[in-house]
């Protein structure tokens, strides 16, 4: 079949590398056999298009379509889904370039370019991201404007120019339409669940070394904008998973009961804000401890998590209420009691038996809390990011050997000698503290925040937080992982606090990132309420958004008209006239006044009577205008420059004649 | 005949790659905008004039435009409303360039050469762009004949070459045109109707094959009896039955063994009438003025002098090019059906 003629190679080249920088971002997360049948594919195009061969005979080409079915078969097991659904489109794009023949095929391919850049979204969003399409747009928008060059090959510059030029008048629609497009709330049909093997976060077990191990990573987990203030950011419990049983090694929240409501005593102002948390691929939110409000679309849990319907895997805004003081759980069930108890038979021996002559001292609750802590301040333990290896009974291995723990440690030997000692306890986990961004006065909580403490019951209090980590390192609680760690140990590079210039950059990058999480990300109908309403529209419905979007884009659009139009209005005067011009100011400052309706052979005529010695220039003056004002009506050729050049050269002579006194005449 | 078949040839191989159904689009808007004459020049295309609608490839565009949105509603890609609305804005400004690409040019017929039947009419058009923005990818198009493209430099003047091919002698008048453009982004389609003072002389087709200068029936002016002069050699014709066998141009024979006749002018030199009357009856009126055509040229071409007898008409004896002009205009426009 012959190769569509009307296609030159740059046409084509522009339309392989517009393709290629769309596709490259999916390179790293789509099976390896894509990015060679895709390499593969453009290479036989680059090769037809060079040689002039004819492109593959259809045969040949349902034979790759059904490679490529094939083998997203083989590494999905369906052909729908998000990522499936991309590979697919990756390797039919490149099909649809191997067949592209007609115009119509070519228009096809171009559309479909614009379609695959924004399929990378589903992966990252990042403000990178954002300016790599934006480039992706500029070059697609090329190739179209190159393909619509018919009267010859298109100049490159012109045709980057072009593009660009459309690009940023774009940008006012593109304002108005991102603020005043009524935002739906998605999705409008189910999501796949997506299989993201491992986010970093929190889970809902918890042995030794897990938190420990999360305290490296400085990945953010949730950002929090405060309506009131807290007084102390530093000291905010933000709750997470609540762990009930123990196995000898690992903790497990296991089964969760919700809780339809609940009665509580607040003893200080409750705080108010909005958290954004970034996914975790599980269903619990982080609330500050104890949730008085819960956020839109989760239950509470009998132990106070809050519990959101669908799991976390976009980032997620929503505002919540808290009472940081507060007391709870008085109510509690026996069941629960007895979950709160339990132990192994088999776990900790030498602990128990250390614990087991408390019982019969009749200690209160409490009483037995404030023993356990102070064997953890007493006693030579040090609060680490690097624990020793526990390879024994863990608990017992840590309290009698080594020592050396993090918060999961202490948490964790906490729960088991206090339920040995006859004290319901349990673990929770979550964030503790948190750092504010100076730059825009959000709170960051990062991964390295993780923390873990206890909660033990007792009949008139209900269930109290205890925190074993605050007996060993009251720094850790009062002002943050980095100082409380050995300084030895490892941290992220980012918490090193000697490094001021580092952490004044990191704190306006992050402010920067977070706008751009809240404000174009985070984008949704709640805010776009909000932020209309703060121009003073409040009610507003989606009817009268569409009308201000119509009006909007209208007077935008009327606008451009209007300012394109006047371009294209010719110059009044241009380069001979001017002259012209010039040259009847020159002959009246002698004396010599054109007459409106004196012709140019008629002024000539009269001012070389007035002025016989300069005869011959005047005459050549008015020859020159005459010949390049109505000589021709051609395109200006080289001829014309000169003359122009001789005309202004004569002119200035007379003009400086004129200004020279002795030979005015 | 084989005069007949060459004729026909002629005229399939022009009608065929040109000769593709108008466009539904361009029959609705015949329809509407009925053609009203030639317009007065230079016609300048001011906005009102200048229609748009979105392409194939705009409509295309539109869909994966709402395809993406959708997509963005439902993953709740922030930056997938950022790219859709971005696109979005590009193609509503496309339109206004596309719009403005075609705005206040000036069209102004240009001198148009006439052409034998069957070859290509060459019409001109003086497109200026007086504004300050280069005009790209223009395009001019008679009814179903292939388009021309051209850009227009800012403040310049291109001369826009439109082929069309002709079929029957007499005036050729395109009749009304559709400038158009699609350029930037190919989405749009702006077009405008305009209708100028074109046309085009197209003689008759010449006769091709074995054609003989009709005979020498009258002599005017000095000569001797014979009325061939023989100062000047002028050329060589078939011989006929009856020609002096003085001027048969026996070193030509002895070549190529061809019987020719030799011509000579002069000041008492050969006058031809070429006569309407004398081409054989049962040819028709188009075939045997492609005849006369043939003679005209070939006359002229001998360096004669002939004059030309039309039922209607006659043109006094006379020689050169101006003189064959006028010659052929007699012939193209003798009862043609299109002046």
């Amino acid at each position: 079949m012959p190769q569509s003629a009307n296609l030159s190679f740059a046409n084509l080249s522009a339309i392989l590398l517009s393709i290629v920088v769309v596709m490259a971002p999916h390179a790293p997360h789509v099976p390896k056999w894509t990015v060679a049948f895709c390499l593969i594919g453009l290479l036989l195009r680059v090769h037809a298009g060079l040689e002039r061969r004819p492109l593959p005979a259809r045969p040949l080409l349902f034979s790759f379509a059904a490679v490529a079915i094939g083998g997203v078969l083989f590494s999905f097991g369906s052909l729908f889904g998000r990522d499936s659904a991309i590979t697919l489109l990756l390797a039919m794009t490149v099909l649809k370039l191997l067949e592209m023949r007609s115009q119509r095929d070519i228009n096809v391919t171009v559309v479909l370019c614009y379609f695959l850049a924004i399929t990378n979204f589903f992966y990252t969003q990042t403000i990178f991201t954002a300016l790599y399409s934006i480039g992706a747009a500029w070059l697609i928008t090329g190739t179209m404007v190159s393909l619509q060059h018919q009267a010859g090959p298109a100049r490159f510059l012109q045709v980057a120019r072009t593009s660009g030029l459309l690009l940023v008048q774009a940008v006012p629609v593109m304002l108005v339409l991102f603020v005043l497009f009524p935002r739906i709330e998605g999705p409008l049909w189910g999501l796949p669940r997506i299989q993201n093997s491992a986010r970093t976060g929190l889970s809902d077990t918890m042995s030794p070394g897990s938190l420990s191990r999360l305290s490296l990573s400085d990945e953010i987990a949730f950002r929090v904008e405060f309506e009131t203030p807290p007084e102390d950011a530093k000291q905010l419990y933000w709750r997470g998973p609540v762990l009930w049983d123990y196995d000898g090694r690992t903790w497990a929240a296991g089964q969760r009961i919700t809780l339809s409501s609940f009665r509580y005593e607040s003893l200080a102002p409750n705080l108010r804000y909005s958290v954004t948390l970034e996914p975790h691929d599980q269903r619990w939110l982080f609330v500050i401890d104890l949730p008085a409000r819960l956020p839109r679309g989760s239950v509470l849990t009998r132990d106070y998590q809050v519990i959101s319907f669908r799991p976390i895997q976009q980032r997620l805004r929503y505002s919540a209420e808290s009472s940081p003081v507060y007391r709870a759980g008085t109510e509690a069930l026996p069941a629960e009691l007895k979950r709160a108890l339990a132990l192994p038979p088999d776990a900790a021996p030498r602990t128990r038996a250390m614990v087991r002559q408390w019982r019969e001292l009749g200690l209160s609750g409490l009483e037995i809390a404030q023993r356990v802590l102070s064997i953890y301040r007493e006693q030579p333990f040090i609060y680490t990011l690097e624990p020793p290896p526990l390879r024994k009974d863990p608990v017992d291995q840590f309290l009698f050997e080594t020592r050396r723990g993090f918060c999961e440690h202490f948490a964790s030997s906490f729960a088991v000698m206090m339920r040995a000692a006859g004290v319901p306890t349990r673990v929770v986990t979550g964030y503790l503290g948190g750092e504010i961004n100076p730059v825009d006065g959000f709170l960051v909580v990062r991964q390295s925040e993780a923390h873990a403490w206890n909660e033990i019951w007792t009949r008139d209090e209900g269930w109290v937080r205890v925190d074993p980590t605050a007996a060993v390192s009251p720094l850790r609680i009062e002002r943050g992982l980095a100082t409380a760690v050995p300084d030895t140990d490892p941290q992220p590079m980012l918490r090193r606090t000697q490094l001021e210039w580092l952490i004044e950059l990191r704190h306006r990058w992050d402010a920067v990132t977070n706008a751009w999480n809240q404000y174009v990300l985070g984008y949704t109908q709640e805010r776009q309420t909000r932020f209309l309403s703060s121009f003073g529209f409040s009610n507003v419905g989606w009817q009268d958004m569409v009308i201000t979007l119509m009006i909007a884009t209208g007077v935008i659009i009327g606008a451009f008209a209007i300012g394109m139009f006047v371009r294209l209005r010719s110059k009044k005067t241009d380069a001979v006239q001017k002259l012209w011009l010039r040259y009847c100011s020159v002959m009246a400052a002698r004396g010599v006044v054109r007459n409106a309706s004196e012709g140019p052979k008629d002024f000539t005529q009269r001012v070389a009577d007035r002025f016989p010695g300069l005869r011959e220039r005047i005459t050549r003056i008015g020859d020159l205008y005459i010949d390049l004002r109505y000589g021709k009506t051609d395109t200006p050729d080289k001829q014309d420059a000169l003359n122009i050049r001789e005309l202004r050269d004569h002119i200035r002579a007379l003009y400086l004649a004129a200004s020279s006194p002795a030979k005015t005449p | 005949m084989p005069a007949d078949t060459t004729l026909k040839r002629t005229e399939s191989q022009y009608v065929g790659p040109d000769g593709q159904a108008l466009p539904l689009r361009d029959r609705i808007g015949d329809w509407i905008f009925p053609p009203k004459g030639a317009e007065r020049a230079p016609v300048d295309l001011s906005q009102r004039r200048i229609y748009i609608l979105p392409t194939a490839a705009g409509l295309l565009f539109a869909m994966t435009l709402a395809l993406m949105l959708i997509g963005s509603i439902n993953y709740n890609l922030g930056l997938g409303y950022g790219l859709t609305f971005l696109l979005t804005g590009t193609g509503v400004v496309s339109m206004l360039h596309t719009w403005r690409n075609l705005a206040h040019l000036r069209l102004r017929p240009g001198k148009t050469e006439p052409v034998f039947a069957g070859d290509q009419a060459r019409f001109t058009i003086l497109v200026e762009n007086p504004g300050r923005v280069t005009r790209h990818s223009v395009a001019i198009r008679f009814g179903e004949h292939r388009p021309t493209h051209f850009d227009v430099e800012a403040g310049s003047e291109t001369k826009a070459q439109i082929v069309i091919p002709t079929q029957r002698r007499g005036v050729l008048r395109p009749g009304r045109f559709r400038i158009f453009g699609t350029y930037p982004l190919g989405l749009f389609y702006a077009w405008a109707n305009v209708e100028l003072d074109l046309s085009c002389l197209v003689y008759p087709a010449p006769e091709t094959g074995d054609v003989a200068l009709p005979e020498v029936h009258a002599v005017f002016g000095p000569g001797d009896a014979t009325g061939i002069g023989e100062e000047d050699f002028a050329g060589l014709r078939n011989y006929r039955p009856g020609d002096s066998p003085r001027r048969i141009a026996w070193k030509t024979l002895a070549r190529s063994d061809v019987f020719a006749t030799k011509l000579f002018s002069g000041a008492t030199g050969t006058q031809l009438w070429l006569d309407y009357a004398e081409t054989p009856n049962s040819l028709g009126l188009e075939q045997r003025l492609s005849r006369m055509t043939r003679w005209v040229l070939d006359a002229t071409q001998g360096g004669l002098r002939y004059g030309l007898r039309l039922p209607d008409r006659e043109i006094e004896f006379g020689s050169g090019d101006a003189h064959q002009n006028q010659c052929l205009e007699a012939l193209a426009l003798y009862r043609a059906t299109n002046r």
